[in-house]
């Protein structure tokens, strides 16, 4: 196979001779020093340079070409430069310069072009070293395509030895990083070695402008190929402390797909024969203070997860439902707070969002990431500044007790590496009195529940005020009212009689007769008032039809009071009297004895008339 | 002495009625919010579930009920009755819309949509889960409802609270059981409050809201039949003791009338709302009822001797007139071969029916009848309650007491059929047991509150009573203060309520005064409030223990006391979801039916609606036969993939093996050539050395057993507690594809059709073997 591949490259290598022929020399830049390094442990493929360029012309040079074949070239997803002052130990590099891409005219179709913009023009004679670093994704072609589980898990990567540039490379170098020491297969080009997992090619002097060697190595490459084919995040701003972050992942094994069987007895037996391809758990890195972590997809919660965290960082390990293999999917979603002021500051009057861009997870592969960010409701004149290009739209959504919406602003992005992972702003306006709009708007609605109800209570709905069933319920009303009265008067009664038992036993007691005859009298005057006060009422009820069917209970009501009334004074007077005389206790009982019973049961009859009446 | 009963005694007296009218308003707001707290524990009692696992739908039915509240929330009404859902019982699918209940969905999927268009952004699983607590705790009121209108307020609290907690209604309605019961049994009891509420007021505004409740439970649940029955039974009673009166009418015929009007519009009842026997007791009274109401007319307007020459013309014509009508029904009734009764119905007039005729219903757990101990289990304390619960519907006896008896005589005998039905059982136990609770608490605390103020205010009714009541006296206030504090100190709302209850309760009118013993009393109350107390640790214990697992997810403590989740099905319905092709088949038994379609969306021969014994038959021959009959059979359906559950390498016993059995039945029941005795060995299943080979051949067994030696090398079955008999072997027409991590759930994969056998000598001998399969073929396999 490498010798078809090889036969393809040397094709493509044909064509861009070809067109390399044709190309007419660009500039009079000439880079004097290249050193690439390719790491290839994780499954991005990060290719770091360092590029000396001088000018060799006479007009002065502002900015530099980089050229990357076009089947890189949609693999690209990261590309920086910076320019490195000082040498050996003291070297630092600088800000990071604007990269776009460049359609420079007469340049072969099979390359694309980026130009780096020099922060000042490079006069003759004059140099620069720049630090350029690129990731490619998908860039590891699994080879063999398909795997059994029991299969070590090769990938091939396809690069040029020599440096691709549309200017003169006097020396350069190339060294090629390695997950593992096993490899497959290589390119060999003169001068190459390799040092345990690191290939080294060159260096190479004095090669022309598109030089251009095809290399391919095979390797055997066990890390974790996690692609998320979509990621949707989701961040919520609550000025009540809290900003809500949640991803929903749909996760993909981008490695040799998998065929035949899954054995889980060989893969529990033997993970790192028989399950070396797959990987089962990511690892996610939070902002330190994150709480509330969740983890679930969406047929419930996921048990398999941990989390560890100090004053730097959260770090969460999720473990898929089940391993995935080369091939399998899986999707889920992850959640957390995070406390409002670390993320979200203030500034000449606005605030702003700082948080990171990408997925937190450790060396994943985003194929197009929405993220969202949820402004509180209210929220106006928002802006975002992205370190890189994004795509960005708006949108309202209507979230707890929204009356307008919340606006969203929405940025897509295609391809995200780790690299992405870059703080963004978004900046907006907000009166922190709209906080309160939620709260007053709840109290407000139950106020007026409350509101409602006592005017239903206390409205008069009868459609029609005329209506008989509606006088009746008039006059019913009445009557109770009235009915009401008279059980209040006899439970006067009843008290006074309480109060002329007390006496007769305060008599027992003291001996003191006359205060027993005052309390009699005065007892006496009392029930006669009442009585006087029930003649109205019982009238009243005599005269109304509808009492007619409560009026005999409360007539037997009165009737039995006033019995009542009689027995307790002869009682009274009884045992008044034969203290007087100086009876003996025995004797006096035996006198009471029978109006007591009497007593006793008026009482209660009176007791469940009452309860009757009161129950009408 | 005199001084204390002054003080009890006086206030109370010179308040008068000022003081009862303040008790009666404030009795209503203690009733209204024992009510609320009621209502707030019936809702959070059943989250346990949530609070020890998670916010998940249980076990199998309700997973059908989310997915179908998730079709309805996303598009809409009209699709949901116009749905053919061609997930399930491939090839035939099966019209969702025309073939279930649809109370429980479209009430869920109301209350979605109410909340989300108030802008409260909760999702239909969120509001699925909480369903069933917010109605127990609907259904605690409308228990409290019904009781008040039989027995009063008091009873109706206790009814309530004890409803609230009962460990049957809880089994079915913890937060995630998404069932059609847990909305059931709100209406179910709701429209008997609206039954008696009808018949104690003869009003028709309640009578047709009764109509309306019932077309709720139709919507709801197959059990409203018991309604259909229960009501008519309790009206032909209520005619033949001579109860008759225009309320009985007014409560009986509207429900009839507009509750088949209303019920045949549900689609899955259409019909049979008046085809089938379950609903012809309510038409053969609705006659009745009108011919008893004429009787009645007549007899108003005629003088008592001619009503009597017209009653003698009357029977002897309407006997004749009768028995033709009756013949001729009883024909066409007995002209249907299982006399117009479905076979659950059938199931329940005769226990052993299903056992001999469907062993499909008999093969469901809950068919079957309950032991013992299961009722202490589910009712508790209630059991021993109820007794009494009657005899105080007894006195006195009423409409709506006679009609209470009635609900629980028959739900008792329901429930001793169907452990299912213990559910109905539970709200009738609870009334009764309210009702004879409350009754107890009033003769007891009447008594107490008779003989307290009866020793101080009135020394001679004390001595009439008892005669050395003054040396109790002193020492029995404090006891009773003692009590009553004790009640607000235990923190539950049954000691509340027997506080209020007390409120009430010594305004009761009642002529005879049954008067206890005063320590008896008190002795007997606190003992009652134990009861009470034991009863409501119960509860607890069975909704936080018991009844709170979600089945989905399984976990164990270890020894060391950290906790062990088994989450294999998900997992396997993930892998499913995510890793297969939408449109696979995937084949299992039909217990995981509901549970592929809804978690891994993926299409399933047969589900836990049982209405297709053909098919389970087929999914349950392909089972117990050998590979490649298995094999020729899915194949010939479309199958890709075969799901079974093993539960040996954890020990989880409810696995496939043993539920073989049934299998072996249900298959055997349709393709005779599946028969139960190869299977057995001493009249047993066995899977070890001594398992027949038929057994040891059969897809079942290989699928769950397949390189199960491999991981302890003896291959021990923890559940069977065996080794198992046959240990090594291959698969020749099967491929495993995904085993999840305690090996609970592994998928097989059809292997692809091999390639025509090529070369001359195996030509000839394949068109041999082929001729002469065929005619195997055509004895096993049903799909050729």
């Amino acid at each position: 196979m490498a010798v078809g591949i090889g036969f393809r490259r040397r094709l493509d290598f044909l064509l861009l001779v070809i067109a390399i022929l044709s190309a007419p020399v660009l500039s009079d830049l000439i880079l004097s020093k290249v050193e690439r390094q390719i790491d290839l442990t994780s499954q991005i493929a990060r290719i770091s340079s360092t590029i000396k360029a001088e000018n060799d012309g006479s007009s002065s040079v502002s900015e530099i070409l980089l050229a990357i074949p076009e089947l890189q070239a949609k693999n690209l997803a990261y590309l920086t430069a910076r320019v490195i002052e000082g040498k050996g130990k003291a070297r630092t590099s600088g800000l990071a310069l604007t990269v776009e891409p460049a359609n420079p005219k007469g340049m072969p179709p099979a390359l694309s072009f980026y130009s780096i913009v020099l922060p000042k023009p490079l006069a003759n004679g004059d140099s620069v070293t720049l630090d350029v670093l690129a990731a490619f994704t998908h860039s590891l072609r699994p080879f063999p395509e398909k795997i059994t589980q029991a299969d070590i898990h090769l990938v091939l990567f396809q690069d040029t030895g020599h440096y691709l540039s549309p200017y003169p490379v006097k020396v350069q170098s190339l060294a090629v990083k390695l997950p593992q020491a096993r490899i497959e297969s290589y390119t060999k080009l003169d001068n190459t070695k390799t040092l345990g997992s690191e290939i080294k090619y060159g260096p190479y002097e004095n090669l022309p402008p598109f030089s251009y060697s095809p290399i391919a190595i095979h390797f055997e490459a066990n890390q974790a190929f996690a692609v998320a084919r979509e990621l949707v995040r989701e961040i919520e701003i609550s000025h009540w402390g809290n900003v809500q972050v949640t991803e929903h992942y749909d996760i993909v094994h981008g490695g040799a797909m998998s065929k035949g069987e899954f054995s889980r007895l060989d893969y529990q037996s033997k993970p790192q024969i028989r399950g070396a391809s797959a990987f089962k758990h990511l690892v996610a890195k939070l902002p330190p203070r994150a709480h509330s972590i969740y983890y679930r997809d969406a047929i419930g919660n996921i048990s398999t997860s941990h989390v560890r965290g100090d004053s730097k960082k959260t770090e969460i390990l999720i473990e898929p439902r089940y391993p995935l293999f080369g091939g399998w999917r899986t999707a889920f979603t992850i959640g957390y707070g995070l406390p409002l002021h670390d993320f979200v500051f203030e500034s000449e009057g606005k605030r702003f969002l700082n948080i990171s861009f990408g997925s937190p997870m450790h060396d994943i592969v985003t194929d197009s990431i929405t993220l969202k960010v949820v402004l509180p409701e209210g929220s106006k004149y928002f802006s975002v500044s992205t370190p890189f290009a994004v795509q960005q739209e708006e949108e309202i959504k209507m979230s707890h007790l929204d009356i307008f919406g919340r606006p969203v602003v929405v940025l897509k992005k295609a391809n995200v590496v780790p690299e992405h992972n870059q703080f963004f702003q978004v900046y907006y306006k907000f009166n922190a009195l709209a906080m309160l709009m939620e709260p007053f708007m709840l109290i407000t609605g139950i106020f007026f529940l409350f509101v409602t109800c006592i005017v239903y209570v206390h409205v008069d709905l009868s459609i029609s005020k005329s209506s008989a069933s509606y006088l009746a319920k008039l006059q019913w009303d009445e009557v109770r009212a009235t009915v009401q009265q008279i059980q209040n008067i006899i439970n006067q009664c009843l008290s006074t009689h309480e109060k002329l038992e007390a006496s007769l036993r305060d008599l027992s007691r003291t001996g003191d007769v006359q205060a027993c005859k005052a309390a009699r009298k005065a007892a006496d005057g009392l029930l006669k008032e009442l009585s006087k006060e029930l003649k109205p009422l019982i009238a009243f009820l005599q005269s109304t039809p509808p009492a007619a069917h409560i009026l005999p209970k409360v007539e037997e009501l009165v009737a039995k009071e006033r019995e009542l009334q009689e027995r307790l004074m002869a009682k009274h007077s009884t045992i008044v009297d034969s203290y007087e005389k100086k009876l003996g206790g025995k004797e006096t009982e035996n006198r009471v004895a029978s109006v007591q019973q009497k007593i006793v049961a008026l009482r209660q009859d009176i007791e469940d008339l009452m309860e009757y009446i009161d129950e009408i | 002495m005199a001084s204390p009963e002054s003080a009890v005694n006086g206030p109370t007296m010179t308040a008068g009625a000022a003081s009862k009218s303040l008790r009666n308003a404030f009795g209503g707001v203690i009733a209204f919010i024992i009510l609320v707290l009621i209502g707030v524990l019936a809702f959070s009692i059943r989250l346990f579930s949530v609070i020890k696992y998670e916010s998940v739908i249980h076990e199998f039915d309700p997973y059908f009920n989310y997915r179908v509240t998730q079709f309805l929330s996303k598009n809409g009404i009209y699709d949901f009755w116009n749905w053919f859902d061609d997930r399930t019982w491939y090839p035939l699918g099966r019209v969702i819309g025309g073939t279930v209940y649809p109370g429980l969905t479209l009430t869920a999927g109301t209350i979605w949509k109410v909340v989300n268009s108030l802008n409260i952004p909760l999702s239909v699983e969120t509001v699925c889960v909480f369903t069933a607590p917010i109605f127990s705790a609907f259904a605690s009121w409308a228990a409290y409802l019904l009781t008040k209108e039989v027995k009063g307020p008091g009873a109706g609290l206790t009814a309530a609270a004890l409803l609230a907690m009962v460990p049957s209604y809880i089994s079915r309605s913890v937060a995630g059981s998404y069932d059609n019961e847990a909305v059931a049994i709100f209406a179910l009891v709701f429209t008997f409050y609206l039954y008696i509420k009808t018949l104690n007021t003869g009003s028709l505004f309640y009578a047709t809201l009764n109509a309306l409740a019932y077309f709720y439970m139709v919507c709801s649940w197959g059990g409203y039949t018991f309604i259909i029955n229960l009501i008519p039974m309790h009206v032909l009673l209520c005619i033949v003791t001579g109860r008759y009166s225009s309320r009985l009418y007014i409560a009986y015929a509207p429900l009839v009338v507009l509750g088949t009007l209303l019920a045949s519009l549900v689609p899955v009842v259409g019909f049979n709302a008046v085809l089938t026997s379950e609903h012809f007791a309510s038409f053969l009274v609705f006659i009745i009822i009108h011919v008893v109401a004429l009787a009645y007319y007549i007899k108003g307007i005629l003088s008592p001797k001619m009503f009597k020459v017209a009653v003698t013309l009357v029977v002897s014509v309407g006997l004749a007139v009768c028995c033709a009508v009756i013949a001729i029904l009883i024909a066409v009734v007995a002209s249907s071969p299982t006399k117009g009764w479905s076979g659950r119905s059938l199931t329940l007039l005769d226990p052993t029916y299903a056992s001999k005729y469907i062993p499909i219903i008999a093969s469901v757990s809950e068919h079957q009848p309950p032991t013992w101990p299961s009722y202490f289990m589910d009712i508790n304390v209630l059991a021993f309650l109820v007794p009494a619960g009657i005899i105080a519907c007894f006195m006195p006896l009423t409409d709506s007491s006679s009609f209470v008896i009635l609900y629980i005589v028959t739900s008792v005998y329901f429930s001793g059929v169907m452990v299912r039905l213990m559910l109905v059982l539970a709200p009738a136990a609870c009334i009764l047991s309210g009702i004879a609770l409350s009754e107890a608490f009033n003769v007891l605390t009447r008594s107490i509150k008779f003989q307290l103020p009866g020793i101080a205010g009135n020394p001679s009714i004390a001595s009439e009573e008892n005669g050395s009541s003054t040396v109790v006296a002193p020492n029995d206030i404090p006891k009773t203060e003692e009590a009553a504090k004790e009640k607000p100190a235990k923190k539950n709302r049954k000691k509340e309520k027997e506080n209020v209850e007390k409120k009430p309760t010594p305004s009761k009118t009642e002529k005879r005064l049954l008067v206890l013993p005063l320590e008896a009393s008190v002795i007997a109350v606190l003992l009652l409030v134990l009861l009470g107390a034991f009863y409501v640790v119960h509860c607890v214990w069975a909704a936080a223990e018991a009844y709170s697992a979600p089945s989905i997810v399984l976990t164990s403590h270890s020894n060391d006391g950290g906790l062990h989740v088994f989450d294999d099905f998900r997992e396997a319905y993930s892998w499913l979801s995510h890793n297969t092709d939408v449109d696979d088949k995937v084949a299992s038994w039909w217990d995981y039916g509901y549970q592929t379609t809804a978690m891994a969306n993926r299409t399933v021969l047969v589900d836990n609606n049982t209405w297709n014994n053909t098919h389970i038959a087929t999914v349950g021959t392909a089972m117990s036969s050998p590979e490649k009959q298995a094999w020729e059979i899915f194949h010939s359906l479309d199958v890709k993939y075969v799901l079974v559950v093993f539960g040996g390498v954890v020990g989880y016993p409810s696995d496939d093996i043993n539920k073989f059995l049934w299998m072996v039945r249900i298959g055997g029941g349709v393709f005779p050539h599946i028969k139960e005795p190869d299977y057995l060995r001493d009249g047993q299943y066995r899977i070890d050395a001594q398992a027949t080979p038929t057994m040891l051949n059969c897809l079942m067994y290989k699928l769950s057993y397949f390189r199960f030696v491999e991981t302890d090398g003896k291959g021990f079955d923890r559940v069977r507690r065996t080794e198992i008999g046959k240990k090594h072997f291959k698969l020749t027409h099967f491929e495993e594809v995904f085993t999840t991590h305690h090996w609970m759930v592994r998928i097989y994969k059809l292997k692809p059709q091999r390639n025509r056998i090529r070369g001359k000598t195996k030509k000839s001998k394949s068109s041999r073997s082929v001729s002469s399969k065929r005619d195997v073929r055509g004895k096993r396999n049903p799909w050729h």
